[in-house]
């Protein structure tokens, strides 16, 4: 075991994933509560849910679902509706709203510290207040980012500078069910060949990932 | 799957109302000196500091309410009325997910309240040297900017906030300046280790609610204490015993022995708070110089069962371009793309043909001769009313001696063809779409609206 890591930093120092930190529940008032960190990056995710909607708001099929980002510093602007917009199609792609109509559900995203890849940690944070929560979803997600270097290479979870550096950013969200992808953002130029390889070595991580999920959620369920 | 209609942007809850019986139940206990959480009338709840990555990023937990604050700073052009002060700017605002019924955006007396009180305590109590900010009279000063977010509300916000506030301020540090003459240097801290702000003194908020017309107090009162109480009283003050805002609200009418009582309850209690806090500042402090590892991810302490922590993991990538050739190779090839765009007068173009109408029968009744509007492309045409299909087909006449008549006009042509003989109409399929597009005859006994949007 201690082998193979060994061979794997020798081989790609690069494509590793930073010290993961997750905290479930921590937030008294919210229904699920989770901190996600990964190396520096933080994100503080709290969801309120299913519960009454406003009458102007509620959809009679199915659960209406809000995803809100706030930024620490400053007024949210257009990266901050974008970026909402994305976390709310993952999540209405695996919540399984029809089993609660007419109701609401709201996710707020803070934003504690930014040392790249923030979209993910948002996605993973939002993934881990969804499982805190115990709404019913169809899969997991979990979100990966990728920096293609100018050389091509491929460097996982990649730091503020390192994204600063790099050709292209990529995120991805996996869902757990065959690690399909549920969704895609970049910035910059790649070719069709580096976006497939980036997704392979998305879907790659988020085996970790998962198992990261897993072990934080038996950690917390292994005293009832 | 159609959608009715998605929700308008913005959190879509209702603020869940306090119960009658609740209400009686916690103003008995407050009756018979009993709390909720067991506390003393004068406790206070546990006070958590823990610092971030940043420098002037902090998180205050009082109990369980939660606030994040972060101190940036920027040059801007100085007020006019003060040409030698810098310029500071607070800003706290209560997050959705603090409590069920929070819209985001401005909102309540509740937000303003807290947001005067604190800019009271904090800028008017000139715990900040503002002299010290100015970097080029009249041109160029520092402009402070806190942000404190409620991530919990469980009760307290004020003194919470008050924290944060001047614990993110003594944590921050703002660039080194340096000005030779007309030239104004400032450094990154890669250059030259940033500067910490000269502050006086820390004041502090303190709470006390009043129950009962001002018979019972209770310190740092909890969200149900608080959707109970009479009055509130808030006290600033700083480990000097100077007091630096003092505020009461609510129904509840105070004498002046209860006040004085308050302050010396105040007295003791800042002083507690302010030593905690030059403990957790010291401790960050030393974090950092020592190398050590500092940041949330220190905060969480290891033995919580809710928190799980991974070290950094190693991804195997190895065979990664030959999954990304596979992938590729059995991939179906991409779809037909669409030939050169077809030019029929400069400004106006057509891209593909659209699809045969299916109100055929429809039409024939009305005789409705219509034709390719120019210059609509296929995405556009789709997304008129229902009736588009209809101008997206293509006729073409096969009678040559047609009048032809070509124009951009809006007007409403009525071009009458004889009656008997109805031209036969051909509807082109895609195959043929770069055939003569432009025989065509303009017949429009309807008014027909153009892009529409």
């Amino acid at each position: 075991m201690a082998a193979e890591v060994a061979e794997a930093e020798a081989a790609d120092g690069r494509c590793r994933l930073r010290r993961f930190s997750c905290e479930l529940g921590l937030l008294s008032r919210p229904d699920g509560s989770a901190a996600f960190l990964q190396g520096d990056t933080s994100v503080l995710a709290g969801l309120y849910g299913p519960a009454e909607a406003k009458i102007s708001k509620e959809l009679p099929d199915r659960a209406a679902l809000d995803v809100l980002l706030r930024p620490k510093v400053g007024l949210p602007g257009v990266l901050e509706r974008s970026r909402e917009q994305l976390l709310q199609q993952t999540c209405e792609a695996v919540v399984l709203g029809v089993l609660h109509p007419r109701t609401a559900i709201s996710l707020v995203l803070q934003v504690l510290s930014d040392a790249g890849s923030l979209l993910s940690c948002c996605l993973n944070a939002a993934c881990m207040a969804l499982l805190d929560a115990g709404l019913p979803l169809s899969a997991l997600f979990c979100g990966v980012t990728c920096a293609l270097q100018p050389d091509g290479a491929i460097l996982l979870d990649p730091t503020a500078r390192q994204e600063q550096e790099a050709r292209a950013v990529l995120t991805f969200a996996i869902a757990s069910a065959d690690r399909k992808v549920l969704m895609v953002t970049t910035k910059g130029s790649c070719s069709v060949q580096e976006m497939q390889q980036c997704l392979a070595a998305a879907q790659r991580a988020a085996d970790t990932i998962f198992q990261f999920y897993r072990d934080s959620v038996r950690r917390r369920y292994s005293k009832c | 799957m159609t959608r009715a209609r998605s929700p308008p942007h913005g959190a879509a809850m209702k603020a869940t109302p306090l119960s009658n019986c609740e209400r009686r139940f916690l103003l008995r206990a407050i009756q018979e000196k009993k709390r909720l959480d067991g506390r003393q009338c004068y406790d206070y709840r546990n006070i958590r500091v823990s610092f971030g990555a940043d420098r002037g990023c902090c998180m205050v937990e009082l109990g369980r309410t939660r606030v994040l604050a972060q101190v940036s700073c920027e040059l801007v052009p100085p007020k006019p009325s003060r040409p030698t002060e810098g310029v500071l700017f607070f800003n706290l605002e209560l997050s959705p997910m603090a409590a069920p019924g929070l819209e985001p955006g401005r909102q309540s007396e509740l937000v303003v309240s807290l947001n005067r009180l604190l800019e009271r305590c904090l800028r008017d109590s000139k715990c900040i040297e503002t002299e010290s900010l100015c970097v080029v009279a009249g041109e160029k000063v520092w402009q402070i900017r806190l942000d404190m977010h409620l991530l919990n509300h469980d009760g307290n916000i004020t003194d919470a906030a008050s924290i944060a506030g001047i614990v993110a301020l003594c944590h921050f540090r703002r660039p080194d300046v340096s000005v030779q003459g007309e030239e104004v240097t400032v450094y990154t801290p890669e250059e030259r280790d940033p500067v910490p702000l000269s502050i006086h003194h820390m004041p502090i908020c303190v709470s006390f609610a009043f129950f009962h017309q001002g018979t019972y107090l209770l310190v740092d009162p909890t969200e149900r204490e608080e959707r109970v109480m009479d009055g509130l009283l808030v006290i600033a003050m700083n480990k000097h015993h100077e007091i630096c805002t003092i505020q009461s609200s609510g129904v509840v009418m105070l004498l002046p022995d209860q006040i004085l009582r308050c302050s010396k309850i105040t007295a003791v209690k800042v002083a507690e708070i302010t030593e905690l806090i030059q403990k957790a500042l010291e401790n960050d402090q030393k974090a950092r110089k020592e190398g050590g590892k500092f940041g949330f991810a220190e905060s969480i302490p290891n033995q919580r069962i809710t928190a799980f922590k991974m070290e950094s993991a190693a991804v195997d990538t190895n065979d990664v371009e030959e999954q990304a050739g596979e992938i590729i190779a059995k991939a179906d090839p991409p779809s037909e793309v669409f030939a050169n765009p077809v030019l029929h007068t400069p400004g106006t173009a057509q891209i593909g043909e659209g699809i045969e109408s299916s109100w055929g029968d429809l039409e024939e009744s009305e005789k409705e001769e219509t034709a390719e509007e120019e210059g609509e492309s296929e995405a556009a045409a789709f997304e008129c009313e229902k009736v588009e299909t209809e101008d997206t087909s293509t006729l073409r006449e096969t009678k040559s001696d047609e009048p032809i008549v070509l124009s951009d006009s809006e007007e409403e042509e009525v071009v009458i063809l004889e009656p008997q003989e109805l031209p036969r109409k051909t509807r082109t399929q895609t195959s043929s779409k770069q055939e003569n597009p432009s025989k065509k005859a303009f017949n429009k006994r309807r008014r027909k609206k153009r892009t529409s949007r």
